[in-house]
Formats: C-alpha cells, structure tokens, sequence
C-alpha cells in the first residue's frame, strides 16, 4: 500500500516536470516576441544570453511605429470585415442545407450529399487559380468581397450541421407539424436554435482559418491598404527584414487580438475544435 | 376513394417539403459547383494549356505541362522535401500531443492552465509564428543559438533547415491533435481502467492495453488529417526562406513551388499542372490510408 502511494506520487511528480518543460517551451517564443518588441534594435541584437529584459527602459514606441508606418488599423478592419462576412455567408448556407440534408426528405438528396462529401476531400489548392481568374473578371481585386468570396458557401459546414440537426429528437418537428407550421417556421422557431452549438462551432473554425490564411489575401490582395494581417506580415517581412524589435511589434499585433478572444471563449474554442475536428 | 385523395394529400405534402428543401440547399450547391466543381474542371484544363505572356491567353498544348512536371527535378525535389516535412511533423505533433493528452486526463490540477498553453499555437497566424521562430532562429543574434552557445545556421544549412521548419511544423500543432487525443480519451468508459486497476495493471501496461487500442480511431483520424495537412504545407516555408536562401531548395514544399509558379511569375498552366500533380499524390496517400485504416484501427 505504502510503494503503490509513493509510486502515485512519484509519477505525479515526473507528469508535472513533463509538463512544465513543454510549457515552457510552448511559452518562450510569445515571451521572446514581445521582450524583443519592447527592445531597441541595439539591445534586441546584443549576443549576451542572459540579456533578456529591455535595460533602458520599455520601448513601447516600436508598437507606435509600426501601427503608423504600416497603418494597421486597415489591417485590422479589413481581417475583422473578411471573418465577419465570411463567417455569416458559412453559418447561413451551412444551416439551411444541414437542416435539408438532416431533417427533409427529397429526391436527388444522396446524389448532392455526394456532391458535400466528394468537395471536402478534394484539397482545396486546386481551386485555387480558377477562383482567383473569377475575382479577378468580377473586378473584385483588392476588395473585402474578394477576400470573403472562396468563403460563401462550406461543404465542412454543411456536414457538420446535417450532423447537429440528424442528432435532434424526432417528436419535436411533428409537435410543430401538428401545430399547423410549415417547414419554414419549424426550421426557424425550432430547429435552428437548437443547433447553437454546431453552429458556434462552425463559426469559431471558419474565423481561425479565415484569420490564419495567407495564400488567398496574398493573391487577390496586394495592396497594403487592402490585405489582411497575416498577408501584410508577409510584406512588411520584406521591408524592416533586420529591424527586429519592429518585426516582433508588429507579430505581437497580430496575434493579440484573436489570442484575447481564445481566453476569454476558451471552452467554446476547444469544443468547437474537438467536436468539429475540421482541418485547420 | 378514400385513399386515393390520402395518398394524393401525401403527394402533395411531399411536394412542399421537396420544394422547400431544395430551395435550402440551393445555395450551397450552386456555391460548390461555382466555387469548387467549375475550378476542379478549369484546372484541369488549364494543366492542358500554355499560359500566355502576362498570364493572358491558353494555348492547348496536350501533355507537354505533364512531360516537364514529371521530368523535372524541381518538382520531384519539393515533393520530397514535403514528404520530409511531414515525416517529422506528422509522428512528433502526434506522439507529443497524445502523451501531453494523457497526462491532463489525469486529474491533476492546473490541467485548464497547461491546456490554454499548449493550445495557444493554434490561435495565432502562421505568418507571425514563423516571424518569430526565425528570428530565434537567426544565426547571429537568435536566442537559441546564444543560449546554446552555438554558432547553426538553423535556415539557411540545407542539411538542416527542412528539421528547423519541421520543429515549427510539431510546436504549432501539437495543441490541436491534444484536443482532439482529449475528446477521444474522454469517450473511453473508465470501467477499464478500474478493471485493470483491479488485475494490477500498471499506468503504462494500461496505456498499450487500453488507451492504445480504444483511441485508435482518434489517432488515425489525427493521423490522416495531419498528414493531408503537411503535405499541403505553405506557410511556414514563405515566410521563414528568403527568396535569397541557399536552403530554398531543399525546403521549398510543393504547395511553394506552386504558388510561386501560378502566382509570382504568372505562368498558371504549370502551376496548375503542379497542383494536379499533388492532388494525385494525396490522393494514393489517402487511398493507401483507407486500406491501412481497417488493419490499424481497433474495430471492437
């Protein structure tokens, strides 16, 4: 009894160990991002390891600059424009074909849930250049319809919510039928609100992979007042290549805002990601 | 008679519930079509085609974008430096991530807080990732190579930089396959465990007899949905390799070679031959882990 609890104990003690070590080395880099953003480009390439902390005072000034020079509240409007829209595009069409596909019968259904099926497993850089050719016709090169537009509609989703609304009970729907409402006003009234958390976790995926996206807002993009985060990170990589304290300003920028999001809906974040299981 | 107007009050209710469900689907559909179908098809055809000066104008050329595909070395050099790629981030995101699962099933306290770390990666733009990671990567000034006392050159050695990356690839993604491994564990009913407990099975011969098995369907879904994702891998090459490294070459992915063929230099024929040419390989991947997938995985 007393080796079984000294054993318990002691692996205890080696999961912790293991675990502080990867968190610490999930953690250093974030640390390391914005002690060198708080730094002068002079401190910032001192070669004595033990400098970590800014000696001279915070330079919060690096954030100052790169918000000017780089006007990153454009950044942030147009990141902010393209996750709402799409988000709401994804959610919507999503919802009404998974109700469709979960709850309705029609003929064809089977051959069009193919249809869902086979898009989710194609992978998704072939359809890349014809969607750039077609914004590019439409004129919308350089715009936040451009930057939504391969976002509109979401085989993923639409599996996913045919999911939620197949996992309802049955006798709801035929209350309402019997209650004299149509199909419409059942999918509104009931169904719909009963798939919050499908829906929630859709949105939540659909924003972390329209936020974490580089090629498309590189391609349709390439005007700096246009683009987004992630693809203005890419651009600005090329012009203050060796100002790092400027770099890491501007890194820090990009993450802030989506990492204080994840804090604050942590739960909804990891049940959105563990029960969608999309591919990020 | 009676049954007669039944069945056609049926028919009619099925017409409406016919009606308003393809009117639900319609924009999805037509969306997919447009956004997905169309382009599968276009590509296809444009891997057919000479690109034009400026990107303009398809010339139909036959399998000449195939022949130079296939017999370029470029190509078959940045297939593999993928396939590299994901042999390291594929069995590291995916071993690290399953025992750092374990350990916070168990409850231990500050499990939240070891959770919202290790999770952390995955809410951040993998442009800005890397930004950082090269610069603790920089030869001169970097912190690892001061703290270390080294003198690598982490990016820029082509025996190396392709490891470096993949060390980006595996502490970006283990808090994603940690979820997933989490939700998984979570599902397996703890009377096993108590029956093992009760044999005397140690914590390890429960993890190999017990958790092993019942996760396997978590594990292979993680697998093939992370080796998809290497495979495609992007990111992380552009923005940590100048355009100037001398290591491009042997990490430039094939996603990279792509855009750089479509995109930077306009000739979107070859790029689109290139894309074809991942897409077929993905393809026999998935074919093979399908077949794998009914040996693998614990059917119980």
């Amino acid at each position: 009894m007393q080796s079984a609890r000294a054993r318990n104990i002691a692996s205890k003690v080696v999961m912790y160990i293991v675990l502080i070590i990867m968190a610490f080395i999930m953690l250093v880099p974030f640390v390391w991002m914005i002690l060198t953003a708080l730094k002068t480009n002079q401190e910032a390439i001192s070669v004595d390891p033990f400098y970590i902390f800014p000696a001279h005072g915070w330079h919060w000034e690096n954030f100052a600059e790169v918000w000017q020079s780089y006007n990153f509240l454009v950044l942030y409007k147009n990141t902010l424009l393209m996750i709402l829209f799409r988000v709401i595009c994804a959610c919507l069409t999503a919802t009404m074909a998974g109700y469709a596909f979960g709850r309705l019968r029609f003929p064809g259904k089977n051959f069009f849930f193919a249809l869902v099926l086979v898009q989710m497993m194609i992978p998704a850089q072939i359809f890349i250049i014809p969607q750039y050719l077609m914004v590019s016709g439409l004129g919308l090169l350089n715009t936040i319809s451009g930057l939504v537009f391969p976002g509109i509609v979401t085989a993923f989703g639409t599996y996913l919510l045919k999911t939620g609304y197949e996992g309802l009970p049955k006798d709801l729907e035929e209350a309402a039928d019997i209650d004299g409402c149509n199909i419409g006003q059942r999918f509104l009234r009931i169904m719909m609100p009963l798939t919050r958390s499908s829906m929630v976790s859709l949105g939540i995926f659909t924003a972390l992979f329209a936020f974490k996206d580089l090629m498309w807002p590189m391609i349709v993009c390439t005007r700096a007042e246009t683009t987004t985060l992630s693809a203005g990170l890419a651009k600005m990589q090329g012009q203050f290549s060796s100002n790092y304290p400027t770099m890491m300003a501007a890194a820090v920028l990009a993450v802030v805002p989506m990492i204080v999001i994840y804090v604050i809906f942590q739960k909804q974040f990891v049940e959105g990601i563990a029960t969608s299981g999309g591919k990020l | 008679m009676k049954q007669k107007t039944l069945r056609k009050k049926r028919t009619k209710a099925q017409k409406r519930e016919m009606i308003w469900a393809l009117c639900f689907i319609a924009p999805t559909i037509i969306g997919l079509i447009v956004l997905n179908f169309y382009p599968v098809i276009n590509t296809l055809w444009q891997s057919f085609c000479k690109t034009g000066d400026f990107g303009k104008g398809n010339t139909f050329i036959g399998f000449e974008n195939y022949g130079k595909v296939f017999a370029s070395s470029e190509v078959w050099h940045s297939l593999w430096n993928t396939i590299k790629y994901a042999l390291i981030e594929v069995p590291f995101g995916v071993v690290i991530a399953l025992i750092l699962a374990v350990f916070l099933n168990k409850k231990l306290k500050g499990t939240s807080l070891f959770r919202t770390i290790f999770f952390l990666p995955m809410v951040c733009a993998p442009a800005a990732v890397a930004m950082v990671w090269k610069w603790l990567y920089n030869q001169q000034f970097g912190l690892l190579n001061n703290v270390f006392g080294t003198n690598v050159a982490w990016i820029s050695d082509p025996k190396i930089a392709w490891i470096s990356i993949g060390i980006i690839g595996v502490w970006s993604v283990i808090g994603y396959n940690m979820v997933l491994f989490i939700s998984g564990l979570q599902e397996i009913p703890g009377d096993y465990y108590e029956a093992a407990e009760i044999d005397g099975a140690t914590g390890i011969r429960q993890f190999f007899h017990i958790t092993v098995p019942l996760l396997s369907p978590t594990t292979f879904f993680i697998v093939q949905t992370r080796i998809i994702g290497a495979l495609t891998i992007f990111d992380l090459m552009f923005m940590v390799m100048d355009k100037t490294n001398l290591a491009l070459q042997n990490t430039q992915s094939i996603v990279y070679l792509f855009y750089d063929y479509a995109f930077t230099q306009g000739n979107k024929g070859y790029g689109a031959t290139i894309v074809i040419f991942l897409v077929i390989f993905i393809m026999i991947v998935t074919f093979i882990l399908q077949r794998a997938e009914k040996k693998l995985v614990y059917h119980p």
